[in-house]
């Protein structure tokens, strides 16, 4: 079976392989972009193109935002090997928390934003501690967890919704980032482009949408020459170019339709930034390295010199913050909150991270993935309510697209085994 | 009479070649050995033989007992009485003997499972396999050994015409291999015909009527025993040159003492109360291999990864003492960083993660080196990974291959690698050559000469006895937690190993 490794001679250089070969050994990161794509490109056609409206692809941002947000958490946490199941109990609770102390109390925003993130790093910390020091399952914690801050959430706001939140609360999640440039720009740049409807565009979101791509393209190109340089195996030279054209043209188009209605929403540079720090972590520090190994194999992680129980603590605490985070962003949006705020909602945070290529036994996913998936599950929540279709078919579709893509992980695996 | 015969095999994955014209008979009462690297091929055509690959996935004629066969799965070749029992047993841990032996097979009566019958032909078949144990001991508290004879004794519950054993000595001692053999032996005079794959060939010359090499996907031999089998001549078969000296020729000259341990005490985690480790203690000089004999459960590894870390047990007392200084082991980063590795006896689920790369594995032990203000330096780390890759002559396109798809041999090296980038002063080897063939085995024994030269101390833990002759400088023998003896290399014997664990 080991034929093709006991060959005696081996080549420094990574041979390249076919455009077929390396297209079905990489079918899983180009196949979610793809679905991405397709499922755009569908909903665009049978919604008349609303789904791609300017109004709508803020609305879209808006909506994943918390979702979002917390799949950053929910990829260490299930990539550490465990599962957070709290979230959306948590979130809830850090929404009620945010309205008793702004509403009720009187406490002053700031304030209460560094409470809430503080609290909910405690929440994750309590449940991270169980899990990482008394080596009790993940699942058993967090279900507990989830009950409990469920149970809290209501006796907090005494089953009542608190509201409404001053304005300062909620620009976290409605609040656009004013234009830095000249207003003649916007308005000349509208009239250039004749517009009917639009009078200004916003300048600000257009050049961010131009320099995140450019940046892409050029850090994809940097890593392509080191690649080529220490012999890795390469991505052949059209997908390169197809991959980078599509995500650079989608990102300037996303920005543009931004651009076209009110610019920049806050939660979207807060998720951007979030992204890139989270991929960052994962993809090259120590503490991200250490967390592969830990999921992909406690024991030998552990006899590495890795310490594996304060890695999952911090897993779980991380987790919570951003769940806070993910709480206040919320609150804000509906402007009140709940005793019913984020019920369900881990199952699709969970769902995004596993349509994102996570693996459940651990060790195996990335942010990008998981963002990804989020995405993915966001446009077929917003497409098929834009459609008019009922809740119960939507859930089964979703559903379904979760198996789906499950599925074909695992059958990806064992074709390539 | 042929018994078996396969005739013309050959087997072809996706740009692999993994049987080219194979050919293997097997006479009606005789024990067939089949010999071979891993990777020969002798796996694969144990699956095909035993219905794993279905026919038609393959090319060429298999005749059992006179017919032609055609096993479209495992139940086919087990209902015409062929019986495989794999290098990982296939026992379910949480029941007892008697459920497992007629697992899939219950004496029952309309669903409602007959004991009494399940419990009188248990014993029947654990007399006939010469294990002492209840019918309802569960599976979970007798050793691995016994565990292989439970194995059997469920092969034989289901009328077994050809038993094939896959490695079946690969995690046993001495003595349990001996037992297990001429068991073997034994089943022959009842008339089962059986095959044994394995790599240590003391144990074919001692139960093998008949051997088959296997080489690369070909057959390359078949050696009778009437006419002398010499282990030399296999090997020459097996890797296709002349395996003259199985240890590399090597002189040594230990320096100073550089490990020192003293009075090591361990109680078992969980039986509290049970001492594992008795007062051991020892020293390694550098540049100096040292070997640590003794028989499984005798607390080798406990040593080891107690030593390392804390890493086993608990209630731990003793000094480690480092070119005369004490140093901390009390966790598995201080032993690192004071210059001590242990190399774990279990690859794939102690050593590696084998979901990812040889660079990632290659620095997982010591990412303080290959980073700065903890963000890692991957192109300094691809460096130290292909550096590791040449000087070990690990055999892979890349080091961006998943270990996961490496060989045995190939598999330890990259632990190997892990280790040595932490730059120990002292090396602890457990099991190094466990599971891989004679051609890497030679290519770990020269890594490790190479480390002693370094002036770095090694210590050795084997349970192949000719392996610690061959290689070890000086030879501790361990038994029942405790070392009760110290040989040099000019006075080691495997007899004199033995007397000193048979008569503590």
């Amino acid at each position: 079976m080991d034929l093709a490794q006991s060959d005696t001679n081996p080549a420094p250089q990574a041979k390249t392989k076919s455009i077929g070969q390396y297209l079905s050994s990489h079918l899983r990161q180009y196949g979610l972009l793809f679905a991405l794509i397709a499922v755009m490109a569908f909903f665009q056609i049978v919604t008349d193109g609303t789904l791609l409206r300017a109004v709508n692809v803020t609305n879209l941002l808006l909506q994943n935002s918390y979702i979002i947000i917390m799949a950053l958490g929910m990829l260490i946490v299930i990539v550490s090997g465990n599962i957070d199941l709290s979230v959306g109990s948590v979130m809830g609770f850090i929404g009620a928390l945010a309205a008793v102390m702004i509403v009720n109390m009187d406490v002053s925003v700031p304030l209460t934003i560094i409470v809430c993130l503080v609290v909910g790093g405690l929440i994750g910390a309590a449940q991270g501690y169980w899990v990482a020091y008394w080596k009790i399952p993940s699942f058993i914690v967090t279900l507990a967890g989830m009950l409990v801050f469920r149970g809290l959430s209501l006796w907090l706001l005494e089953g009542q919704s608190v509201g409404p939140f001053p304005k300062e609360f909620q620009i976290l999640a409605t609040g656009f980032v004013p234009d830095i440039f000249p207003v003649s720009w916007g308005d000349s740049l509208a009239g250039m482009l004749e517009m009917r409807r639009v009078k200004h565009v916003n300048m600000l979101a257009l050049f961010t949408g131009v320099a995140a791509a450019a940046m892409i393209v050029w850090i994809g190109l940097r890593q392509r020459a080191q690649n080529r340089l220490y012999g890795i195996e390469d991505e052949p030279k059209v997908f390169f170019i197809a991959r980078n054209v599509i995500v650079a043209a989608a990102l300037i188009f996303v920005m543009y339709k931004l651009s076209l209605f009110r610019g920049l929403p806050n939660v979207l540079i807060t998720m951007g930034v979030l992204t890139i720090i989270y991929a960052f972590i994962t993809e090259s520090t120590t503490v991200g390295r250490r967390i592969y190994a830990l999921g992909g194999n406690e024991k030998a992680a552990k006899l590495s010199g890795i310490k594996t129980e304060r890695l999952t603590f911090l897993a779980f605490t991380n987790m919570g913050v951003l769940a806070a985070a993910a709480g206040l962003v919320f609150a804000a949006r509906l402007n009140t909150a709940t005793p019913k705020a984020g019920f369900a909602l881990e199952l699709d945070v969970i769902a995004a991270v596993f349509i994102g290529g996570a693996s459940m036994s651990g060790g195996v996913g990335t942010i990008i993935g998981a963002v990804v998936g989020a995405f993915l599950m966001g446009v077929l929540n917003n497409g098929m309510s834009i459609m008019g279709i009922g809740i119960d078919y939507q859930q089964m579709i979703k559903g379904l697209v979760l198996l789906a893509a499950v599925i074909f992980d695992v059958y990806n695996k064992n074709k390539q085994g | 009479m042929a018994l078996l015969s396969m005739q013309n095999i050959s087997k072809t994955f996706p740009g692999v070649k993994a049987l080219d014209q194979v050919n293997l008979d097997v006479q009606q009462g005789e024990i067939h050995a089949v010999v071979g690297e891993n990777g020969a091929g002798k796996s694969t055509l144990m699956k095909i033989l035993s219905g794993v690959y279905p026919h038609g996935s393959y090319d060429g004629k298999i005749l059992f007992g006179g017919a032609d066969a055609k096993f479209a799965g495992i139940s086919d070749s087990e209902r015409e009485g062929i019986i495989i029992i794999h290098q990982e047993l296939a026992l379910v841990p949480q029941l007892s003997i008697a459920e497992n032996i007629f697992l899939g097979n219950e004496r029952a009566r309309s669903g409602v499972i007959d004991w009494r019958e399940t419990n009188r032909r248990t014993e029947d078949l654990l007399a006939k396999v010469g294990l002492a144990e209840a019918p309802s001991t569960l599976v979970d508290n007798i050793g691995v050994g016994k565990q292989q004879l439970v194995e059997i004794a469920k092969a034989l519950s289901k009328d077994v015409k050809l038993l094939i054993l896959d490695e079946p000595t690969a995690a046993l001692q001495e003595n349990d291999s001996r037992k297990l053999l001429d068991l073997m032996l034994e089943l022959k005079t009842q008339g089962v015909t059986s095959i044994i794959i394995s790599h240590k060939l003391n144990e074919v010359r001692y139960v093998a009527d008949t051997v088959t090499v296997i080489r690369d996907g070909m057959t390359v031999s078949r050696l009778d025993a009437k006419a002398g089998l010499s282990e030399d001549a296999i090997v020459r078969d097996m890797v296709g040159r002349d395996m003259t000296h199985r240890f590399p020729e090597h002189r040594r000259s230990p320096g100073k003492i550089l490990l020192e341990v003293e009075n090591w005490n361990v109680w078992h985690p969980e039986h509290t109360g049970r001492q594992v480790i008795r007062n051991a203690s020892f020293n390694v000089r550098s540049g100096e291999v040292v070997g640590i004999a003794g028989l499984m459960g005798s607390g080798r590894t406990e040593l080891a990864m107690s030593i390392f870390g804390r890493s086993y047990g608990r209630n731990i007392s003793g000094s480690v003492k480092l070119n005369d200084n004490e140093i901390d082991v009390s966790t598995v980063d201080r032993a690192i960083n004071a210059g001590i590795s242990y190399v774990t006896e279990d690859r794939k689920s102690l050593g590696l993660v084998l979901e990812e790369s040889i660079r990632f594995n290659t620095t997982l032990a010591n990412l303080d080196d290959v980073s700065s203000g903890s963000v890692l330096k991957k192109n300094e780390e691809t460096r130290i990974a292909e550096r590791f890759r040449q000087a070990l002559a690990i055999r892979t396109p890349s080091v961006f291959q998943k270990t996961m798809n490496l060989s045995g041999g190939n598999q330890q090296k990259v632990v190997l690698a892990k280790w040595l980038f932490t730059e120990p002063e002292v090396l602890i080897l457990d099991e190094p050559t466990r599971g891989i063939d004679v051609g890497a085995k030679y290519e770990i024994y020269t890594i490790i000469n190479d480390l002693a030269d370094q002036g770095k101390g090694v210590v050795m833990i084997s349970s192949e006895m000719p392996e610690l002759l061959g290689m070890c400088d000086r030879i501790y023998v361990m038994n029942e937690g405790a070392l009760v003896g110290e040989l040099n290399a000019a006075d080691a014997s495997q007899e004199r190993i033995m007397s000193l664990i048979v008569n503590e």
